[in-house]
């Protein structure tokens, strides 16, 4: 069946549908890992957005359980050059189709990915619809992209309920993870560490966490525009204020920025692969690193009383990692537990770990 | 950290000659490393054998030295140079190999070298195999089962204990040569002694056969901080068993999901970190397709051929990245040319599927065994992009100039349905063609993927080239919109469209136009258009977004085409023409616009010329580019016969043919308008005559008088030429010659056994330069690229120079020539004959230009733009001579190939070349024949003489300067009789069908030096000479094959003292 891309600019990519044949409208972003794309699609700091996937070659191995990154897509909708008819792998367990049309995804392929990303690129992520519709009004709906906002994606993606996981082995600490949209791996690489982890719903009272008896807090990541989270923003506050050991990642670490006075900002087109390199200021060393990000802490804004730039975008100098001078504190934009991506910074839950104390 | 201060002038290895396992790609690394180096102000000094190649140019090093790539001459460049620093890790294993040893015997402490990059102790890490499992052990990397052994004995007793199948993989040799999977104990037992006996260190691995895993490969880097990244990751098509030089790989890897991906990228990274390299690295899994389970295969300490791969997939510049690394900077204080903004501390993130398929040299070898292995055997490669993996397919297929067009061969067709499924099991070049044909036959997937294992993905892919195959046949003539343009979007040639729907060609491309099916042209940026990027780098693809820019600013727009994968007969020779052309039109102030699909190669550097189009060099796809770049003209007279015949097609697109038009190249190839120039001309020729079948072959040949040589026309390098002596030759050679070759006539000559005699020349339309005559050791029946030549010539008299002279003038004038002309001569009987015009460029141009300072390609380029070559300050006629002997030496790569015989003849076998240079003929044959890696037998020696009839009388001569150098003689009968009868200290030993001691047997034992055996005629392989020659192969004896060959060696012995050579500064000429 024929499908439509339209952008808030007006341009029309015409398609084929794959996944549901149904109307979206979303923020339009791409993303360049040539790998992952299931990782991509459940990854809850998607909500609200369309993805376009820069490598064309796209479902290749299929999908399967395992590889989920949280309970269900969270992706508006998809587009890619050529989806693959079969999944071709031990594990896969459905084709990328069935698995899109299962969860209801609207996505397009045959569109000129190259092309789009460019035009993502040189005028900034943008709203956009794919349509199945035979007949539509570009202008109508440019007018109807124009209205869109992502808003209230944290509250869709967070859990409803408290969840307790076990750390693999004995478990020594005791994590509590604020959700405002996380990635399973995130809870598995502090389970893997010997963490027991307590996944909290992202409204969760910061008295609720401090009297929890929890040895450390983490920040997730999640979706959207920090700055629309005020009340959350005031509990992370208090628990900054706390002196529990904490780590934030991504959505979290600006969370956190804006709780002690930093300011945050759109990037033109984002952050979204899994090949960004960042420097390590105080190592000098340089990782590659997988990032999922429209917003970034601007680092002027960073009172060098209350924190300094530990890591740095090597491609446009952007900050990417926050280290706080209050004792056992530190941030992170790109995202150490991969999934997709390099794990090359996994260390950092080692760090973590090690910040609450004992033998680690 | 920064750039090291104290390192100033620096030693960097070549890879030496072309040889199978080691080609082109270490000439474009080296060239790429030594830019890079000199771009830091850092005095660069070269030494490399290999005369064919760029980085041998002296505007690539300071300090240049054609020089044997062996410890007493390395040394000696060291003494006189006296570099700070050497770089090991640019030249391939050649140079690696030499660099150890140069760093194990101390040379490099004495003279205060530094190892640059990688430490020695890293890179015998890395290399031994016992040292690499112990390393991969103490990190937590699997390694298959294995153990390494010294002796057959143990090899056997190790198997017994794994299992069979094993592998044979033998310690420091090239794309594993000797190795191989030994089914059973006879068979591990042939391996294994033939792997020791090929090791430098006498070592192989037994390990377990895990042949039918995925084979996955990642190109790292590391510098001096301990920054990691990986370049590429790449797949191979034919799982493990297949050497992987031999295999179709793509890149990136499509049937990996994520987490295998990171898992294996994780473990490249943990190893590169383990072993401490700096700069550049390949790491080779086996990955189980069915659980996660995977072992270490492989690693190389260094720039390899995956990596020039890697590079040209992604953009990335590998060998200049490592370059800068060894000088001590990191990563991310590097930038990236392609974007401008980034820096090499990324990864390289692509759109589109890359696409390598290996140019086998059996189409040379038509006796040589196909099967595939872990013995690579490939000569060459092509790469294609696009932006599906059936494009990307296509595209590489066509590129493969193997008069195939499409993932299709159809002598397959006749084969019955259960003779396709028993080819399936076999691993041979055409592996890939079958498999398409059971898809055709309706086997399925599943069953294909449990003979073959390669990956339902990859069976998919071609089972939707042919599904769309069978669309376009349904339309049955024009196809609708939806169908072409699928079938344009997998990269289906016009040509081929047209045959399936019963159309023309031109038909097709009028509808295409129609429906708005146009080529667009993507770019390729290392970044996937995340940043905006200059790189003037593309390829086609059918999507709507055109990025070829225009970017001439009104400059004349040149396109310069390549020549395509290297394969024997047209090897790097021809990039190094098409690199100085380009370098010399942009000096003219063109924009040059260079096509060619060879990864390997410095032309697909995307900053060689203003813009690269990585596309296949047919007509079509040429067509493609034209129409977008409307170029002012084309070169076609430097990428050698893959180029040169574009010339038609060219000049029916209206686009200007700079130089020689294509008339002259047609009138050159065809027989009738060539002998009618000649008649105009008064220039003798051999005769002969134009026949098409045997009778007619049999007339002519007793018309003219044997010996005639029997050749196909329309043929390079002596593709399917044989000498003959008698009508059952004429019928034997029709026979196979009819196998292969239809459309054109075959030609029968006389063959006239004289001196050969050679010229490249430059012609302007009135005047011609010619920068010198080469003589060839080997009279005339031995191809030229395989006979021994030398500059200036030893036996060719002043009248005969003038002849030659005045020859090449009136047939570069006749042909219609501007630009480059090689002729090759024959002094028969006092009297100066021509053999073969080819107005183009030749092999032996860049070798001409080094030893004689005469840059060839500039001036032909300058001469073709209109340039006078009065006004060009190099005059006219023939070049004063060079108070240098030059000597270029074929070498070949016998040992990688089974069932191909040694014996040199007219078809061209060698694979590269080497340059000896020296102030006299013996010193530079010295010189050369070292190079080659040829031992000259000395005193206390011993050689085996067995030679045919024809060559008894001489061979009693060069027997008899042996015997007086004091070297014991071995013959067996007739030649023994005949030494002994003319008073030659002789030993008679048993032929090899005679019973045991006999000829084999000494070749096994180690004793013999050299063998000389000259070939009697025909291609059977079950005469006593093929085995003998095979022997000396197989056990590392040196033999020689043409009496001629023998004298040169024998001048040497007498002539040539190893104490006097020294080495030659080229830039000083």
């Amino acid at each position: 069946m024929k499908a439509t891309l339209i952008l808030a600019n007006g341009a029309v990519f015409p398609g084929r549908s794959i996944g549901e044949a149904g109307e979206r409208v979303c923020e339009m972003v791409f993303n360049t890992s040539m790998t992952g794309y299931q990782e991509v699609l459940t990854d809850p700091s998607y909500a609200g957005q369309g993805v376009v996937m820069s490598y064309p070659l796209v479902g290749n191995y299929g999908v399967n359980e395992q590889d989920n990154e949280s309970r269900r897509p969270w992706v508006e909708a998809f587009v890619v050059r050529h989806l693959s008819p079969r999944g071709s792998n031990f594990r896969c367990q459905a084709t990328l189709d069935e698995f899109l049309k299962q969860h209801h995804i609207v996505g397009i392929e045959g569109v000129d990915t190259r092309a789009l990303t460019k035009l993502l690129r040189s005028q900034g992520s943008m709203n956009g619809m794919i349509t199945c519709a035979e007949h539509f009004h570009v202008d109508q709906v440019v007018e109807q992209l124009r209205a869109y906002r992502v808003s209230g994606a944290v509250e869709r993606v967070t859990c409803r309920q408290p969840e307790t996981l076990p750390a693999y082995g004995e478990g020594r600490r005791h994590v509590a993870l604020l959700d405002f949209g996380v990635k399973r791996n995130m809870v598995e690489c502090l389970r893997r560490r010997g963490c027991q982890v307590t996944v909290l719903p992202a409204s969760t009272p910061a008295q609720e966490v401090l009297s929890g008896g929890y040895d450390g807090v983490m920040l997730s990541n999640g979706p959207g525009d920090p700055a629309d989270n005020r009340g959350v923003i005031e509990q992370v506050r208090k628990l900054y204020e706390s002196s529990l050991p904490l780590y934030a990642v991504c959505l979290g670490h600006q969370l956190l920025a804006l709780a002690t006075g930093a300011k945050t900002g759109r990037l033109a087109y984002g952050h979204r692969g899994g090949n960004h390199p960042v420097r390590d200021v105080a190592e000098g060393r340089v990782f590659i690193t997988s990032q999922n990000h429209g917003y970034v802490v601007l680092s002027e804004t960073v009172d060098p009383a209350v924190a300094e730039v530990s890591h740095v975008n090597v491609n446009d100098g952007t900050c990417e990692g926050l280290r706080y001078k209050r004792p056992n504190c530190f941030t992170t934009q790109f995202h150490p537990e991969a999934s997709p991506g390099p794990q090359d910074t996994e260390y950092l839950f080692d760090r973590f770990v090690a910040s609450m104390g004992g033998e680690g | 950290m920064a750039k090291n201060p104290n390192i100033k002038k620096v030693l960097v290895l070549g890879s030496g000659p072309i040889v199978i396992g080691q080609a082109a790609e270490f000439d474009y690394a080296g060239t790429q490393a030594c830019r890079a180096l000199k771009e830091e102000g850092i005095e660069v000094v070269l030494v490399n054998s290999n005369p064919a190649t760029i980085m041998t140019d002296k505007d690539i090093a300071d300090h240049v030295y054609i020089e044997p790539l062996n410890i007493p001459s390395v040394t000696q460049v060291i003494q006189r140079e006296r570099p700070d620093s050497i770089l090991p890790t640019l030249g391939g294993q050649t140079g690696l190999n030499l660099a150890m040893a140069l760093h194990e015997n101390g040379t490099l402490e004495k003279y205060g070298v530094k190892l640059l990059g990688t430490s020695p102790d890293s890179i015998r890490k890395a290399e031994d195999r016992q040292g690499f499992k112990d390393c991969m052990e103490s990190i937590g990397q699997p390694c298959v089962t294995s153990e390494v052994v010294e002796s057959v004995a143990d090899a056997v007793a190790f198997a017994e204990k794994i299992g069979y199948p094993v592998i044979v993989r033998p310690a420091y040799t090239l794309g594993g040569t000797g190795g191989g999977i030994a089914y059973d104990r006879a068979g591990l037992e042939e391996i294994a002694d033939r792997g020791i006996h090929l090791s430098r260190v006498g070592q192989v691995l037994i390990e377990r056969c895990i042949a039918g895993w995925k084979e996955i490969e990642f190109e790292v880097m590391r510098d001096g901080a301990g920054n990691v990244i990986t370049v590429c990751s790449m797949e191979n098509i034919d799982p493990v068993g297949v050497h992987t030089g031999d295999s179709i790989v793509v890149a990136p890897t499509q049937t990996l999901a994520n987490k295998e991906y990171q898992m294996l990228r994780t473990a490249a990274l943990d190893i590169i970190t383990a072993l401490e390299i700096e700069g550049g690295c390949n790491c080779q899994f086996a990955l189980n397709p069915d659980s996660f389970e995977y072992a270490v295969i492989e690693v190389n300490p260094r720039v390899s051929r995956s990596s020039a791969l890697a590079s040209k997939a992604t953009g990335y510049p590998i060998a200049k990245v490592a370059a800068k690394i060894a000088l001590g900077y990191t990563l991310d204080e590097i930038p990236n040319a392609v974007t401008g903004k980034t820096t090499a501390c990324f990864e390289p993130t692509i759109d589109y599927c890359v696409l390598k398929i290996p140019r086998l040299p059996f189409d040379k070898f038509t006796t040589a065994s196909r099967t595939l292995g872990t013995q690579m055997k490939a000569t060459g490669e092509v790469m294609a992009i696009a932006n599906s993996f059936e494009g990307a397919l296509m595209k590489a297929i066509r590129s493969l100039e193997l008069n195939v067009r499409a993932l299709k061969l159809d002598k397959l067709e006749q084969l019955e349905d259960d003779e396709i499924e028993d080819l399936l099991a076999q691993v041979t070049d055409e592996r890939l063609f079958v498999v398409a044909e059971a898809l055709r036959r309706g086997i399925s997937p599943q069953k294909i993927n449990s003979i073959t294992r390669m990956d339902l993905w990859f069976l998919d892919g071609f089972q939707r080239i042919i599904d769309q195959e069978e669309a376009l046949k349904a339309c049955q003539g024009a196809p609708d919109a939806d169908t072409l343009r699928r079938a344009k979007e997998m990269c289906f040639a016009d040509s081929y469209i047209a045959t399936l729907c019963h159309m023309e060609q031109a038909q097709v491309k009028a509808l295409r136009e129609q429906y708005g099916i146009i080529p667009a042209f993507k770019m390729v940026d290392t970044c996937a258009a995340e940043f905006d990027a200059v790189t003037p780098y593309y390829y086609s693809s059918y999507d709507g977004e055109n990025e070829a820019a225009d970017t001439g600013a009104g400059r004349k727009k040149v396109l310069v085409l390549g020549s395509g994968p290297i394969r024997i007969g047209q090897g790097i020779e021809f990039d190094y023409c098409c690199v100085h052309s380009v370098w010399a039109l942009k000096r003219l102030g063109c924009e040059t616009i260079i096509v060619n699909n060879n990864p390997e190669t410095v032309s697909t550097d995307f900053d060689v010329a203003d813009k690269l189009y990585f596309e296949p060099l047919t007509a079509e796809d040429v067509q493609n580019i034209v129409e977008q770049e409307k170029p002012w003209a084309a070169v076609v007279q430097f990428g050698g016969q893959t180029a040169i015949k574009l010339a038609k097609a060219l000049t029916e697109m209206g686009v200007r043919i700079l130089g020689t038009p294509a008339d002259g190249v047609d009138a050159a190839e065809d027989r009738e308008r060539f002998d009618a120039i000649l008649n105009a001309c008064g220039i003798p020729r051999a005769k002969g005559r134009t026949v098409f079948t045997t009778q007619q072959a049999l007339e002519a040949a007793n018309e003219i008088g044997y010996p005639v040589l029997v050749r196909p026309s329309y043929v390079l390098g002596g593709q399917g030429m044989e000498i003959a002596y008698n009508d059952r030759n004429i019928r034997d050679f029709m026979k196979i010659i009819n196998q292969t070759v239809q459309e054109h006539p075959i030609l029968v000559d006389k063959y006239l056994m004289g001196r050969e005699v050679e010229v490249d020349g430059v012609f302007d339309g009135d005047d011609i330069l010619i920068p010198g005559i080469m003589e060839h050791i080997e009279r005339a029946g031995v191809h030229s690229g395989d006979s021994i030549s030398v500059y200036p010539p030893i036996h060719v008299e002043d009248q005969h120079r003038q002849t030659i002279e005045g020859y090449t003038r009136q047939l570069a004038k006749a042909l219609g020539v501007i630009g480059l002309i090689n002729i090759q001569f024959i002094i028969y009987n006092d009297q100066v004959y021509v053999i073969e015009v080819n107005p183009r460029s030749s092999r032996t141009i860049p070798y001409i230009s080094k030893v004689t300072g005469v840059p060839v390609i500039d001036l032909a380029t300058k001469v073709m733009m209109g340039q006078k070559l009065k006004d060009l300050g190099y005059g006219t006629g023939i070049y004063p001579q060079a108070e240098y002997y030059a000597v270029k030496m074929p070498v070949f790569s016998f040992e990688k190939l089974t069932d191909v015989d040694t014996g040199l003849g007219p078809e061209m076998k060698s694979t590269g070349e080497v340059l000896g240079l020296a102030e006299s003929f013996p010193q530079a044959l010295l010189k050369a024949f070292k190079g080659a890696n040829m031992r000259v037998p000395k005193r206390g020696g011993r050689i085996i003489l067995t030679v045919k009839d024809e060559d008894k009388r001489e061979v009693v001569g060069i027997a008899r300067g042996f015997a007086d150098m004091g070297i014991e003689i071995l013959a067996t009968d007739g030649t023994c009789k005949a030494l002994q009868d003319a008073d030659v200290p002789c030993t008679r030993v048993a032929r090899v069908s005679e019973a045991h001691p006999n000829l084999s047997d000494m070749i096994a034992s180690g004793t013999i030096d050299l063998v000389i055996n000259t070939p009697t005629k025909g291609r059977r392989q079950d005469t006593d000479g093929f085995k003998i020659r095979r022997a000396t192969v197989e056990h590392s004896v040196g033999c020689v094959t043409a009496i001629d060959t023998a004298r040169a060696m024998l001048t040497v012995r007498e002539q040539g003292r190893s104490v006097d050579l020294h080495p030659i500064d080229i830039t000083t000429i």
